[in-house]
């Protein structure tokens, strides 16, 4: 799976006004409704699903990224939305250190697979120093999409 | 990549002495391997990877999981989550170290055992898919 198979173009924020993990989740949330992946009657129950998930265990895994997700039945399929932030925001990260770049997931509460594969995409391409780099730096949606499409150029 | 014998099935609680050195592992020393099947239905998602770590380090020994095509560190949850998984994969955890057997021992209790206080698959449903 590539990221552009699963990435909403239409959702790239290089710019996240929230300053806060629960904020970050709903702008990523909203961006999704707008580009129309997910109905506008649904956003605030997934929003809340996304961080009772979060509050569980934080999808902070270090290095400056979190890939806040959750599988909902609200999802008709595996979406994601990329957001970065220059500040850093508190996600209360493993390494303790903030975070600049949030991938969200959405994923079908019946695709287990599909949502284990995007999420071996999204881990794939965040193991690698360059893509976290470049996406921490990206300052327009045209450099967030750029260093997505670069990243499945490199893994074709 | 060459195939050892099958040295963890399911209720054998025992792990075997392996190679070393013939399969890209960057392991040292005497490695205990053992093979598991990932058993609960939503995979080795996020939180589950997240407790193999948390299991894993708890151990001094090097810890590896194997699938098909990727060995990845058992102590990076990043690594770990890259796997993806599946319910009814095999993976294959190899350790080497001072409490080596004891680590893998510990592990597949959490894969195949406690499937990570998941829900199991429905029975016949572990359909190989790795």
């Amino acid at each position: 799976m590539r990221l552009s198979d699963f990435v909403c173009l239409e959702a790239l924020i290089p710019d996240l006004k929230a300053g806060d993990r629960d904020g970050v989740i709903l702008e990523l949330i909203q961006a999704l409704v707008k580009a129309g992946k997910l109905t506008r009657t649904k956003a605030e129950e997934v929003a809340k699903a996304v961080i009772h998930r979060e509050k569980e265990a934080s999808t902070g895994i270090g290095k400056g990224v979190a890939v806040p997700h959750v599988k909902h039945s609200a999802a008709k399929q595996v979406v994601a939305a990329v957001g970065c932030c220059g500040r850093g925001i508190d996600f209360s990260s493993l390494d303790k250190q903030p975070v600049y770049s949030v991938i969200l997931l959405l994923s079908p509460a019946d695709k287990a697979d599909k949502h284990l594969q995007a999420m071996e995409c999204i881990f794939r391409n965040l193991q690698k120093d360059d893509f976290r780099r470049f996406l921490r730096q990206a300052q327009t949606v045209a450099q967030v999409r750029e260093t997505i499409e670069d990243a499945d150029a490199s893994n074709s | 990549m060459p195939r050892t014998v099958d040295a963890g099935r399911i209720g054998k609680n025992r792990g075997e002495k392996a190679n070393n050195g013939k399969d890209g592992s960057t392991l040292s020393g005497p490695v205990y391997e053992i093979e598991v099947r990932i058993r609960n239905v939503e995979g080795l998602h996020m939180r589950p990877a997240m407790q193999f770590v948390d299991t894993a380090s708890r151990f001094h020994s090097k810890i590896e999981v194997t699938n098909d095509e990727t060995s990845v560190d058992a102590k990076s949850i990043m690594q770990m989550t890259m796997l993806a998984a599946t319910c009814g994969t095999k993976l294959r955890i190899k350790a080497a170290g001072d409490d080596a057997e004891e680590a893998i021992h510990a592990l597949r209790r959490l894969v195949e055992v406690e499937m990570f206080g998941e829900t199991p698959a429905p029975r016949g449903d572990a359909t190989e898919s790795g």
